[in-house]
């Protein structure tokens, strides 16, 4: 240790403040965390990574009536529908795995901030991964156009694009509440893994048994009614099964695993 | 300054932290001292909001850890060093902790420095750091802020005699200043060394508190009979301060020869009597840390100097 950087720490005392810390200070430092890991970097890299190889397959080798800017768009999504969610949960659950929590919320004792903080990173981040996606559709589209002599289709209305937002924004979020809920970087991964591919298994299982939930089944199913979101169109009773759907998978069990977490021991 | 007050904090039946009071000042080293297991980060966690007491409270700075507007700029933590997100640089590590404090860039490079940790090592990942260079990155966290309070658990593990040197010097600066440290352990010998208090903690209980030179310097008598028990109950209604130490002997603030005369009183014939040789804290802890006797300890409580809490 040096005698003047101790120094430094003397005489800083003197100019030291008291402002609560402010959320967009805490929303920066949430956003950072996102990347600032070799596996979150590669996560989140993973995502135009996948959806250029997406892109330019479907550029490619697409059938023609794929290869419309609005279609184009729509099967872009994927990479990012699937990878966004375990950005998420890797946000929330690696704080516990990695025991970095310790240091995190002694720094911010009020945890419910830091949690509103990483939600909100995780928000921009979606929603700056959606207009990537769109832009990377749309230069698709026109390569197509090109390279394969076929006219090029503009058909994204802005009703569909805010419609992929939300459906974006639908997944992240329970990704995170996963994340709230399990606490534990592997299992937290499976559990989500799990309900992305198994629980639209079982549903459709399910349905083909037993024909009230073929008819009702999208009231529940987050998954199911999800998908009406991306669809050309949506109608208002579909608008209202993703609302009941996501308040039983996504806000009653973030809500209940947040209030939990604000309580429990950090260790 | 810290106060903790009452504490207590139970894990279903286990009281980890059973009615725990003690105060750490300004100016001063506190050594929290204890035996594995004992309760000391239990209470560590409780201090600085991470745990909830079952019941009474602490303060730091005369106010609850949770209400501090922002609280690494008053108080310095490092609970555990190997707690760190393995995934990041160390330099990262900091840079996360200047942010979240609203201070600027360049103490990211000032800790580092300050600590002894290289540019090329804040540049390493935390998963490929040594114990002892944890131990540092943790430490150049609790100082970012330039606290008046230091909260630090165990932070001699892993550091080498220059670094344990090194962390002396700084605590001892640190308090020299005006800063409140305290800081746990389960070694005596580090605790006497650093420290100008003790508070040791065994099963969740203090066992003796005081000032260190007090507690080791041999204050007192030690006077032995057959029936230490009548022997204390007779020091302590002459007025004296009396703690029998489990094997026999009875500890006293009496002097040599008041003490030979309320045993003789008493018509208990002694068998020994000298000066205490200032190693009853280390009889203590020796007994609290051997796990044959675990024993009510708060029959041997002792009230030796209650210099601290007075
Ligand atoms: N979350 C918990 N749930 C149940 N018991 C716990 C919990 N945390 C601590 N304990 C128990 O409380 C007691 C005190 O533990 P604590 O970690 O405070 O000890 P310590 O003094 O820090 O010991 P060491 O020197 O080993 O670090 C132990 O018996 C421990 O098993
Ligand atoms: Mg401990």
């Amino acid at each position: 240790m040096s005698a003047p950087a101790l120094d430094a720490v003397v005489e800083r005392r003197a100019t030291t403040h008291r402002l609560p810390i402010p959320l967009s200070r805490l929303i920066d430092v949430e956003s950072r965390k996102l990347v600032d890991t070799r596996s979150s970097r590669w996560l989140l890299a993973a995502v135009p990574l996948l959806t250029l190889i997406v892109v330019t397959g479907v550029t490619l080798w697409g059938r023609e009536d794929e290869v419309t800017f609005g279609m184009h768009t729509t099967t872009n999504m994927m990479p990012l529908e699937l990878l966004l969610p375990l950005v998420a949960v890797l946000s929330v659950a690696g704080e516990w795995s990695q025991r970095a929590a310790l240091t995190t919320f002694a720094l911010v004792p009020r945890r419910g901030r830091v949690m509103v903080a990483k939600a909100a990173a995780l928000l921009v981040v979606t929603l700056a991964a959606t207009v990537t996606v769109v832009v990377l559709s749309a230069i698709g589209t026109a390569v197509a156009t090109r390279v394969r002599g076929i006219e090029a289709v503009w058909d994204l209305p802005l009703d569909l694009a805010l419609r992929l937002a939300v459906a974006n924004v639908v997944v992240v979020a329970f990704g995170f509440g996963v994340g709230v809920a399990i606490r534990s970087t592997a299992p937290a991964m499976v559990a989500y893994l799990g309900f992305m591919f198994v629980v639209p298994m079982l549903s459709s299982v399910v349905a083909g048994l037993w024909t009230w939930w073929a008819e009702n089944g999208p009231w529940f199913d987050l998954s199911w009614s999800t998908s009406f979101v991306t669809a050309p169109e949506i109608s208002g009773d579909q608008w209202a099964q993703l609302a009941t759907s996501a308040l039983l998978w996504i806000v009653l069990p973030t809500v209940l695993a947040v209030r939990r977490l604000l309580r429990v021991e950090i260790r | 300054m810290i106060r903790i007050d009452s504490l207590t904090k139970r894990y279903g039946d286990l009281a980890a932290v059973d009615d725990v009071s003690f105060t750490a000042f300004p100016g001063r080293v506190t050594g929290f001292l204890g035996p594995n297991g004992a309760g000391k980060s239990t209470t560590l966690r409780v201090l600085t909001g991470l745990a909830t007491p079952t019941t009474g409270r602490a303060t730091v700075l005369g106010r609850r850890y949770p209400d501090l507007p922002n609280p690494g700029l008053e108080v310095g933590v490092l609970l555990d060093a190997s707690a760190q997100h393995g995934g990041r640089t160390g330099r990262e590590t900091l840079v996360l902790a200047q942010r979240t404090m609203g201070l600027p860039p360049i103490r990211v490079d000032e800790m580092l420095d300050l600590v002894g940790l290289t540019w090329a090592e804040g540049k390493r990942r935390v998963r490929d750091y040594s114990l002892g260079m944890r131990q540092r990155l943790g430490l150049a966290t609790a100082l970012m802020g330039d606290p008046r309070v230091l909260v630090l658990d165990e932070p001699a593990n892993g550091l080498d005699p220059a670094g344990i040197r090194w962390m002396r010097d700084l605590l001892r600066g640190f308090a020299d200043d005006g800063g409140t440290v305290l800081l746990s352990s389960h070694l005596l010998s580090e605790i006497e060394m650093i420290a100008d208090d003790i508070v040791m903690i065994g099963h969740g209980q203090i066992v003796a508190s005081g000032a260190t030179h007090e507690l080791l310097g041999g204050v007192g008598t030690l006077v032995r009979a057959d029936d230490d028990a009548r022997l204390t109950a007779a020091l302590v209604s002459a007025g004296f301060q009396a703690t029998p130490r489990g094997d026999g002997a009875v500890a006293t603030d009496a002097g040599l020869a008041a003490a030979g005369e309320v045993a003789f009183c008493a018509g208990l014939p002694v068998t020994e009597l000298r000066t205490a040789d200032g190693h009853g804290l280390e009889d203590m802890f020796l007994e609290l840390t051997a796990a044959d006797q675990r024993e009510d300890i708060s029959s041997r409580r002792t009230t030796l100097a209650e210099g601290v809490a007075a």
